[in-house]
């Protein structure tokens, strides 16, 4: 476990913040769904949290971020506002992505945040060619790719391992295992289970790291983000981490023991570090619940705004299949030049 | 064989320098790369071995490794990494060998390129070029032959070209990297060696509209690709026979032309729609069901439809020659239209 003793208060709380963030976020969501104001797949990244806050302290604003259908927290982190991510989940036109994309679809060009990919490993490919980009640019940017354990069965995790070794190419691929892909664990879909050594043979340096410990996610990315912003080429990191909630809304969760989601909730990255703040005093009961208010209080606005959002005219339904006369011509829409 | 060109201008020099399908392509990508660092081609085969069909040849010396990037077997990665550097600044050209290959990059170019823009509320186009050998003639059996640029024209999102002409050939290649969506262009492998009037830059060609080829008054000939020579060579034949055919290339499959289409049928009232692919759900029918909304008072017969034996096209020569379109098969139709089939 990584220690505490370097942590400013100030880091300590912004992390746990963080967590907070999308927690709250998260369980108003399935409130929404509950309540059919939010449609569709809705995938809870509640018990992961760890993963996308550590992680994403390592990238810089001119980065760029590839997600997966599980990336409600991601967005958030990355700084998407939650007011636009709770619209797009409404179906509202003032969300992220217009209302076109919903849940699994969250995109935004002010934080270089290319989606919410719905194909397990579908976004592998075009994270790799967004650090191509880069890379005949010139550009000393880092692409971070997140997927899931269930995409390493995929052809295109291989094919883009493969690429961006060959290639030394910019990519900080995030392995997010959570044991699951679906309803179908790992040792039911992998011959080799320690995802690190599937890296290790496109000669991709790999680590694994505890998922539920947000200093160790953080540490690691960041001695990962630095080597391939250093010109390294890809760096592969597997988080171990664990899904408290169901696959999606529509899971009776028959695939795994009550016991063992008990279990990994013993160790909850939320909790584990509040303990390990409280203990080394540096958290006290009323900056813990000055935290709590302020995440509860965005969860407040972002609903506020979506209820208040608008919807689409449907005579516009056949705009954004092709782009309009005056899109500039360009496919970078990124505010850092 | 000699590859159809469009009409020109009466006033133009009779000595239109001629050249080579494949060299056409060459020199647009060619001449693309110099306009333009953000371009680059990718794909298997294109920097050293000089591309399977020989189009990239020698580009590899010109613009070195980075810019002729070789590509392992990895259809998916390839393709979406084209994508994705389309998304980050580039204007990558990529090239698969052939169609039948595609279909490991559809993923890629449905869920991905054709869909990014929409499902993003339009914060992210796609402006990649992606270069596809397509077709069937030379016994390459059911994996490399089939004609699958229908399949592709289903999908909302791409456009899809299909030049016949070696001036289309060349031509298609700058409107496409320009465009800022995702351009499909299929390339008829048994069209490469064909020569033809070379692509005028002063008369650049657009990726808008079908071309008549062949005028005529009787009959309506519409296709595209790798059956337009056969085409022509029917009019041919039903010229000598006193039938007037007109040739259309509808040049796009998406977004398809349909004030060309529908102004030659209003003014033959009779056509044949000469596809290589399948028959059933393909292009022909597309282009039927529209001319039956948009001119069906217009027609004198039903409409003839000229494609691809619905088999996976076979090796054996006389076989394969059986199962795609050719010149006599479509005279055949034609007459049939005009019923002088009795």
């Amino acid at each position: 476990m990584t220690g505490t003793d370097t942590l400013t208060r100030e880091h300590a709380h912004e992390l746990l913040l963080d967590m907070l963030r999308i927690r709250h976020m998260e369980e108003k969501c399935a409130e929404l769904y509950q309540a059919t104001k939010i449609r569709g797949f809705l995938h809870l990244y509640i018990g992961e949290e760890a993963v996308a806050v550590g992680a994403m302290r390592a990238l810089t604003p001119e980065d760029a971020v590839v997600a997966t259908y599980r990336e409600h927290g991601h967005a958030l982190i990355r700084g998407v506002p939650a007011e636009s991510i709770l619209a797009e989940m409404y179906g509202k036109q003032e969300g992220c992505s217009r209302g076109r994309g919903g849940s699994m679809h969250l995109f935004d060009a002010d934080t270089r945040f290319y989606g919410g990919n719905a194909i397990v490993a579908g976004g592998l490919p075009l994270a790799v060619g967004l650090a191509l980009a880069d890379k005949m640019q010139g550009r000393k940017r880092v692409t971070a790719c997140f997927f899931g354990d269930g995409a390493v069965a995929e052809g295109e995790f291989h094919e883009s391992m493969n690429l961006a070794a060959l290639w030394q190419l910019p990519v900080l691929f995030l392995c997010e295992n959570n044991l699951y892909g679906m309803g179908t664990g790992i040792e039911r879909a992998e011959s080799e289970t320690h995802l690190a050594l599937k890296a290790a043979a496109y000669r991709v340096p790999a680590w694994d790291v505890d998922g539920m410990d947000v200093l160790a996610s953080e540490e690691t990315t960041r001695k990962a983000a630095a080597a391939v912003r250093e010109g390294g080429g890809p760096h592969f990191v597997e988080f171990r981490t664990y899904r408290f909630r169901a696959h999606s809304m529509f899971d009776p969760e028959l695939y795994r023991d009550k016991a063992e989601v008990a279990a990994w909730r013993e160790r909850d990255p939320i909790e584990l570090f509040r303990q390990r703040l409280r203990d080394a005093e540096l958290l006290t009961d009323e900056e813990d619940a000055g935290l709590v208010a302020s995440a509860d209080e965005e969860v407040e606005r972002a609903v506020a705004f979506a209820e208040a959002g608008t919807w689409e005219d449907p005579a516009e339904l056949e705009r954004f299949v092709y782009s309009e006369p005056q899109a500039p011509d360009a496919g970078e829409r990124q505010v850092t030049s | 064989m000699t590859v159809a060109s469009p009409k020109r201008p009466a006033e133009a020099p009779t000595e239109v320098p001629t050249t080579s399908y494949r060299e056409a392509v060459r020199e647009a990508i060619r001449a693309a790369m110099r306009a333009d660092e953000r371009v680059f081609l990718m794909g298997e085969d294109v920097g050293r071995y000089g591309g399977c069909y020989a189009v990239s040849m020698g580009l590899l010396e010109e613009f070195g490794e980075e810019r002729i990037r070789d590509t392992p077997l990895s259809e998916s990665g390839f393709v979406g990494a084209g994508i994705g550097a389309a998304m980050g600044g580039m204007r990558p050209i990529v090239e698969i060998m052939t169609v039948n290959f595609s279909l490991l990059a559809l993923d890629q170019i449905l869920n991905n390129a054709a869909t990014v823009l929409h499902m993003s509320g339009g914060l992210f186009n796609v402006p990649v070029v992606i270069r596809i050998a397509t077709g069937g003639g030379r016994q390459l059996a059911a994996q490399h032959s089939h004609s699958l640029e229908g399949w592709y024209a289903h999908i909302p999102g791409i456009k899809v070209a299909v030049p016949a002409t070696v001036e289309d050939a060349g031509g298609m290649l700058a409107p496409a990297l320009a465009d800022p969506d995702p351009v499909l262009i299929f390339e008829n492998a048994l069209l490469y060696n064909g020569k033809g009037p070379a692509p005028d830059p002063a008369h650049p060609v657009d990726l808008v509209h079908a071309a008549v080829r062949r005028p005529g008054d009787d009959v309506s000939l519409l296709t595209y690709g790798g059956s337009l020579h056969k085409t022509l060579d029917a009019a041919e034949t039903l010229a000598a026979e006193g039938i007037g055919a007109e040739v259309v290339d509808l040049r796009m499959l998406r977004p398809l032309d349909d004030e060309t289409i529908l102004a030659s049928v209003t003014k033959t009232h009779r056509v044949v729609i000469v596809d290589e692919g399948w028959r059933s759900g393909g292009i022909a029918a597309e282009v039927a069901t529209r001319i039956a909304e948009g001119a069906f008072f217009e027609l004198e017969a039903a409409p003839e439809r000229v494609c691809s034996a619905e088999v996976p096209l076979p090796y054996a020569k006389h076989m394969e020659e059986a199962a795609l379109p050719n010149a006599e098969r479509i005279a055949a139709a034609a007459r049939k239209a005009l019923g002088r089939d009795g």
